[in-house]
């Protein structure tokens, strides 16, 4: 670590919320370029990769970090706290992946309270054996003192809900060479200096602008699980009947999933033209039905599989919405 | 991006007047509006309840927009659109309607109640349709009570950040 600024290296930070931690998986991803990016910024604090404890971040001067890379959704007080601790000490805050930017996997739990969250979890699932029906408190007394533990919220929240972001960088996890791209930006002042919530690392345009797939304006006959069929090559998967969110979601990925049989899963969130990613794939989905009557749709829409969970997969947080009542 | 304009006061402030039910209506202009048009040339009487959004066509309304009304306070959303068959566009109210299963399994999965969302079609002759349509929506909705989805995301903190507690000095 870097004492001062006197090497005229960036001052790099990345934090690990409210996330499965393939966001720090994906940094390293980058590869051998890590040593350029070495070269160019010392890292000050990632609890992940080096040994930094908060207390370190707390001693740092207002704006000692060049640039703060945030991963995971905010779900809890520690969460939050560090979130606005790491705002105060970052000249350019980075929402890095899709959990920071939308919500992510995570914010699926805004479908159910936390009460109903905390049952399941320490009481009704089948593998639970709870019987004093213990729930974790955020004040515990013990003979050294009380023991805190950090508050979680009755919803997951976006870094933005949180504290001003400077830019978004989406994805899940967000692809190496994306982030390379964005990091150049960034140190090359590529993009402007600060910013409010710009996208970087990705386009503007939708997923089936970077699909090879051919579309042949044939209509769906019934919805598929991926598991259940071998998808032929070269035609749009949407139209063989799996539900592939292209149309509705952010490039930049490459179209990797779709490349690969897989449709799309809509991991880098909505494309520039929606905020609401589920929607948009609502209104696709329905112009391209084979149904002339509703009754034919319902009978169609019925074989999708938890259509909540599929549309909103990674962008629960961000949606109109927000979760379920 | 169109955007639904509805109600901008505080949540607290609406709170302390008496609660009328609020419903959005997309219409379609060739029948849906004229429809409506018409209950009004003729002095039906209905509800002052409905605020109509008018659009070219129902199927050019975006799912998103019902969201939206929602999410920005409405307690019920109406569409109206032509009869299948009628449709100045020929085909316009045919992805309406295929759309409209997909619609009503995700806002029930989000726990949004049947009633506070309403798909029919009225022809523009159909004025009395209209005003029956818009009395029968008001009374559910006055039944089950407000949606209030404005006040429920400020009380869960979203967007507006949380009361910061320490959790102590490490």
């Amino acid at each position: 670590m870097s004492e001062g600024n006197g090497n005229g290296k960036k001052k790099v930070a990345m934090f690990w919320a409210a996330s499965c931690g393939g966001c720090d998986i994906s940094l390293l991803e980058i590869g051998a370029r890590v040593l350029e990016l070495i070269k160019i910024a010392d890292v000050v604090f990632w609890p992940c990769a080096a040994d930094f404890k908060y207390e370190d971040v707390r001693n740092y001067p207002d704006g000692y970090i060049d640039y703060c890379f945030y991963n995971g959704a905010v779900r809890n007080s520690e969460q939050e706290e560090v979130a606005r601790l790491l705002r105060q000490k970052s000249k350019t805050l980075i929402a890095y992946g899709e959990c920071a930017v939308d919500g992510g996997i995570p914010s699926l739990a805004n479908l159910a309270t936390k009460a109903e969250i905390f049952d399941r979890s320490y009481h009704s699932s089948p593998s639970t054996v709870n019987p004093q029906h213990t729930e974790p408190q955020e004040i515990t007394p013990s003979p050294y003192g009380d023991l805190e533990i950090p508050r979680m919220y009755e919803r997951v929240l976006r870094l933005s809900d949180i504290v001003p972001v400077d830019y978004l960088l989406p994805g899940c996890p967000p692809q190496a060479d994306r982030v390379w791209e964005a990091i150049l930006a960034l140190a090359t002042a590529a993009v402007p200096e600060r910013n409010d919530m710009v996208k970087v690392g990705c386009t503007d345009k939708s997923v089936c602008d970077e699909c090879p797939r051919e579309k042949k304006l044939i209509k769906i006959k019934e919805f598929k699980r991926p598991h259940m069929v071998r998808p032929e090559p070269e035609w749009c998967l949407l139209e063989q009947g799996l539900i592939c969110m292209g149309p509705a979601t952010r490039s930049g990925c490459g179209a990797l999933c779709v490349k690969a049989d897989m449709p799309c899963r809509g991991c880098y969130g909505s494309s520039g033209t929606t905020e609401d990613q589920g929607t948009a794939m609502i209104g696709t989905i329905g112009s391209l039905l084979d149904a002339t009557t509703e009754e034919e749709a319902h009978r169609l829409i019925d074989e999708i599989v938890d259509p909540l969970g599929t549309l909103y997969r990674f962008t629960m947080a961000s949606s109109y919405l927000k979760g379920a009542k | 991006m169109a955007s639904v304009q509805t109600h901008t006061t505080a949540p607290a402030a609406t709170a302390a007047k008496a609660w009328e039910p609020r419903i959005i209506g997309f219409l379609c202009y060739w029948c849906s509006y004229t429809g409506a048009d018409m209950a009004g040339t003729a002095r039906m009487k209905y509800p002052a309840n409905v605020d109509i959004i008018k659009f070219m066509c129902s199927g050019r309304m975006d799912p998103e927009l019902i969201m939206q009304a929602y999410a920005k306070g409405a307690d019920a959303v109406m569409v109206l659109g032509c009869h299948i068959g009628d449709c100045h566009y020929m085909v316009g109210n045919h992805k309406t309607m295929a759309r409209m299963p997909l619609i009503r399994r995700v806002l029930g999965d989000l726990g949004i109640e049947p009633e506070r969302f309403r798909h029919e079609w009225v022809s523009a002759a159909e004025g009395a349709k209209f005003a029956e349509l818009v009395a029968e929506v008001t009374e559910q909705v006055r039944k089950l009570g407000p949606l209030n989805w404005p006040q429920k995301m400020h009380d869960s903190g979203v967007g507006h950040g949380m009361d910061l507690k320490p959790w102590g000095e490490v």
